[in-house]
């Protein structure tokens, strides 16, 4: 597994997201905590809703179309709503944020 | 063979007496009922609420015609007692005799009338029954009112005058006000308060005569030559029981008619109970005594085990915005101990007088939500030394629980008092509800518990859902969200109450069962602690739905809606030259005219938001608020600019108010509309406040709405100038952003507080208005300023992606 360095973790507001943009879709970086990342795919099973624009409680985010909440430790939907998101492996080293390479270049390069 | 049973005196002791006696053993007597005054009973302590207009008097009536009837009594109203017949066991009335085997005497009191000269002119009354309530009630902001008394009637009755624009002065004779009740802090803070109604107060201050002309009272002339004009002079220095009767009967009287501990008088066969009696040296005002007197005489009466006990009481005042509590005993002493906690930017004051580690007395003011825990130690004599250092701060801080009005009922023995009024102890309730009372109704008929001043009613509430669990469901109030058992009002108190000033200290301080809230109620305590706190509290944007966060609306696709500000909808053809460049720029797909006279451009790409906002900023655009829980627009119409109907500048006074209000958060969103002339072509009258102008002035309603809910405004009030106009719109709005519960518009908010609460606060209270006006001032001193223009500058970078691997790839 190679890591990619994403940019330093102030750049992700606090309880707040970042979009990561690649070819095979957008990523949501999600900062819950000082020093706690989580990354998922940006689009909400439901109707496509933009996570990244969610609100960040917890170590999960709610869609700001229809209020669906995720788990960002399993990507599982919580409560009534079935659904799942994909998550993805990401790490912080000295304040950098590095993501996973496979999760920008996996199905490109496939 | 049935009891002959009389009563003589409709009042709420009798009246309370009858209820248990029906109740218990609807067979056991045949009823007859004399009252003097030509109706039954009605709750006499809520006379208060009907003079200051928050109730009406049918609304307080607690015995109608249809209540005697159901019960077969037998109604002698509008009849006098002449006489008791002891020999022959007969009550004279006017119009015949009735025997009786067995007699209650509830002839009540007379308010006592200071004998000074002049007290006899006509318009000087006492504050005792619905005629004199009513005549207060005919007085208005051109008339003037003295009234002689600081104690809890004489300050009800001015405030209930002074909230309809009465210019009142209260007389008192003593160094403080409420001395029977309150110490010389409380009394101070009281003073105070009233004074910011707009209340004179007059302490130390001897009557010596009551002046008149042709047969009027004119002024009061105090002692030290003060002559204090008036049109009504009302008297509310104490009471005197009714003894005459009885007295004239032959049995044993005092200062009231003596009795014992089962209520009954020197002959065995009468009973006497309420304010007419003395018991054991003591005569009796408050209702509650009344109460226990009632149901222990109807005990006797049925032949059961029952005594009076004379129990520590406990004080409220029914005036709105004056929150005091007291109770058990606070004068200084030897071997007496105080606590005195004090806020004076708040106006909190309380104290806890402690006498060998039992607390003894209470005096608070200010805040008094642990007022009945503080009375329970008191009455039960708890032993406070081991909670001694934190006892000030309640029973939120005992034990290490956390500030939930639920542990601290549950907390509650089951003796612990609920009800003040009707004496109604915890377990009384728990019995009622266990027995199948499964709402506050079932409780109140059932109990009576909160059916009378109704203070208690949240503490009921409370009882029922600690009994009752999850199959108890609040009516109205629900909590916040799951991460809480708070409700809106409660975090709302607690935040102003306990200065919480962080969503952090919310989180920790009234006991979050998550970690950081969620997305419910994240977004309500961000707004009530910037509305509350508006220089000490920053915004936080991550505790904000997208649209607010972005300062524009989301889409279903993702993209955004951007609506720039055109005051008052007048726009001029730079800007609209400008929108027009810009939807070309950006690919704007769609361009609409909205209902708020402005332009909506939709399906701007998110990232692309910085650089749009910046192209309209130098057109001299700015953010339009179309996506905030905040002020959207002010409608107008071209009032007398254009219109040959105008009346006022109506465009004019709708662009002054866009530029006062825009920026300011508020519940939910905010729409406004002013009108030139009664044609009302800028709907005004379905906006959350509409202003309609009319030849004499602007005429100013609110509680609007046109969504899921279609709502009239109600008049709020007319006023003749455009200043005036203006500080009611920004009182009205401080006042809703002040108490309004998160995502409630304000029609609801006007539903839960009232019309006449409202105006009591925004029209009649000049200087409450004011008040307001400064609050809502000093909020905008952060909040009046282009969102736009800020993020443009400060966060533009935000809105672009953190990382982009498509363009890397590209190359």
């Amino acid at each position: 597994m190679s890591w990619i360095d994403i940019g330093h973790i102030d750049e992700v507001p606090l309880r707040g997201a970042r979009l990561v943009k690649t070819h095979i879709g957008c990523i949501a970086v999600f900062r819950t905590a000082e020093a706690d990342v989580y990354a998922a795919t940006n689009s909400c099973p439901h109707n496509g809703g933009p996570l990244s624009e969610g609100i960040v409680h917890g170590q999960s985010v709610t869609c700001p179309l229809h209020n669906w909440v995720f788990d960002l430790n399993t990507g599982e939907a919580q409560g009534a709503d079935d659904g799942r998101i994909t998550t993805y492996p990401v790490r912080l080293e000295d304040g950098r944020i590095l993501l996973d390479d496979g999760a920008i270049t996996r199905r490109s390069a496939a | 063979m049935k009891q002959r049973l009389v009563v003589i005196g409709a009042g709420m002791a009798s009246g309370r007496v009858l209820e248990h006696l029906t109740d218990a053993a609807p067979d056991a007597f045949d009823i007859t009922l004399f009252n003097a005054e030509p109706c039954g009973n009605y709750n006499r302590i809520m006379l208060s609420p009907v003079l200051s207009g928050e109730k009406t008097y049918e609304e307080i009536v607690t015995h109608d015609d249809a209540w005697y009837a159901a019960r077969g009594i037998a109604c002698r109203f509008g009849e006098k007692v002449e006489k008791i017949d002891r020999e022959m066991k007969v009550v004279e009335g006017d119009n015949g005799h009735v025997p009786y085997d067995k007699l209650v005497i509830a002839t009540g009191s007379t308010p006592f009338m200071i004998p000074l000269p002049g007290h006899d002119l006509e318009g000087v009354i006492a504050y005792r029954d619905l005629e004199d309530t009513q005549r207060m009630m005919g007085m208005g902001p051109d008339n003037k009112v003295v009234v002689i008394g600081g104690g809890l009637l004489g300050l009800e009755a001015a405030a209930g005058m002074a909230a309809h624009g009465v210019d009142v002065t209260v007389v008192h004779i003593m160094g403080h006000l409420m001395e029977r009740q309150l110490d010389e802090a409380a009394g101070h803070l009281l003073k105070k308060s009233l004074e910011d109604k707009g209340i004179k107060i007059c302490l130390q201050a001897n009557s010596k005569e009551v002046l008149g002309e042709d047969g009027k009272v004119r002024a009061l002339l105090l002692d030290d030559g003060t002559k204090l004009p008036c049109d009504l002079l009302v008297m509310a220095v104490g009471i005197r029981p009714n003894t005459a009767l009885a007295q004239e009967a032959g049995l044993a009287t005092g200062r009231g008619i003596h009795v014992d501990d089962q209520m009954l008088t020197s002959d065995t066969d009468v009973y006497a109970v309420g304010e007419c009696v003395e018991h054991d040296g003591e005569v009796f005002g408050l209702v509650a005594p009344l109460y226990d007197q009632a149901k222990v005489a109807a005990q006797s009466l049925l032949e059961e085990e029952a005594a009076f006990v004379q129990k520590t009481l406990s004080t409220k005042l029914k005036v709105t915005g004056c929150d005091l509590f007291s109770a058990g005993d606070f004068a200084d002493g030897p071997g007496r101990e105080d606590i005195v906690f004090r806020d004076p930017s708040r106006g909190v004051y309380k104290r806890l007088v402690i006498e060998e580690d039992r607390l003894v007395g209470a005096v608070m003011y200010g805040d008094t939500a642990d007022g009945s825990w503080f009375f329970g130690l008191i009455k039960d004599g708890t032993s406070i030394e081991e909670m001694r250092e934190t006892l000030i701060f309640g029973p939120a801080y005992q034990g290490g629980d956390t500030a939930d009005p639920l542990s601290a009922v549950a907390a509650l023995p089951p003796e612990a008092e609920i009800c003040g009024c009707n004496g109604v102890c915890k377990s009384e309730i728990v019995e009622a509800i266990n027995a199948g009372a499964g709402d506050l109704g079932a409780v109140r008929a059932n109990t009576k518990a909160s059916a009378s001043c109704g203070t208690c009613t949240g503490l009921v509430e409370q009882v029922l859902q600690v009994t009752l669990g999850d199959a108890f469901q609040l009516p109205t109030a629900q909590p916040i969200c799951g991460c809480t058992d708070l409700k809106h009002e409660d975090v709302r108190r607690l935040i102003k109450g306990q200065e919480l000033k962080s969503q952090a200290a919310v989180w920790q301080e009234l006991g979050w069962k998550t970690l950081d809230g969620c997305h419910v109620c994240r977004p309500a305590i961000n707004y009530y602690l910037l509305a509350d706190w508006p220089l000490e509290y920053q915004d936080d944007p991550q505790s904000r739905f997208v649209n607010e966060r972005k300062h524009a609306n989301i889409q279903k696709d993702g993209t955004f809606s951007v609506v720039p500000r055109m005051w008052g909808g007048i726009t001029t053809p730079d800007e609209l030259r400008a929108i027009a460049d810009a939807a070309d720029k950006y690919d704007v797909p769609t361009v609409k005219v909205t209902g708020g006279q402005r332009i909506d451009l939709l399906g701007v790409k998110g990232e692309d938001l910085p650089a749009i906002w910046s192209d309209l900023n130098q057109a001299g655009l700015v953010s339009g608020h179309a996506y905030s829980k905040g002020l959207r627009t002010v409608k107008t119409c071209v009032g007398t600019d254009h219109c040959r109907f105008g009346t006022q500048d109506s465009t004019g006074l709708g662009i002054k108010l866009e530029k006062i209000l825009w920026g300011s958060w508020t519940p939910h969103k905010l729409k406004l509309a002013v009108s030139g002339c009664p044609r009302n072509c800028a709907e005004a009258t379905c906006k959350d406040i509409g202003v309609v102008c009319v030849d004499s002035g602007y005429q100013i309603s609110i509680g609007g709405a046109a969504g899921m809910d279609v709502k009239e405004t109600e008049l709020l009030c007319q006023v003749p100038t455009e200043e005036e106009a203006t500080e009611v719109v920004m009182a009205v709005t401080q006042a809703y952003r002040e108490g309004g519960k998160y995502l409630d518009r304000l029609y609801k908010w006007l539903g839960k507080v009232g019309m006449d609460w409202v105006k009591a606060q925004v029209v009649d209270d000049v200087e409450n208005r004011a008040a307001l006006v400064a609050r809502f001032e000093l909020s905008q001193s952060i909040y009046r300023k282009d969102p736009w223009a800020e993020h443009v500058k400060e966060k533009a970078q935000t809105y672009a992606p953190i990382a982009d691997f498509t363009l890397e790839a590209a190359e």
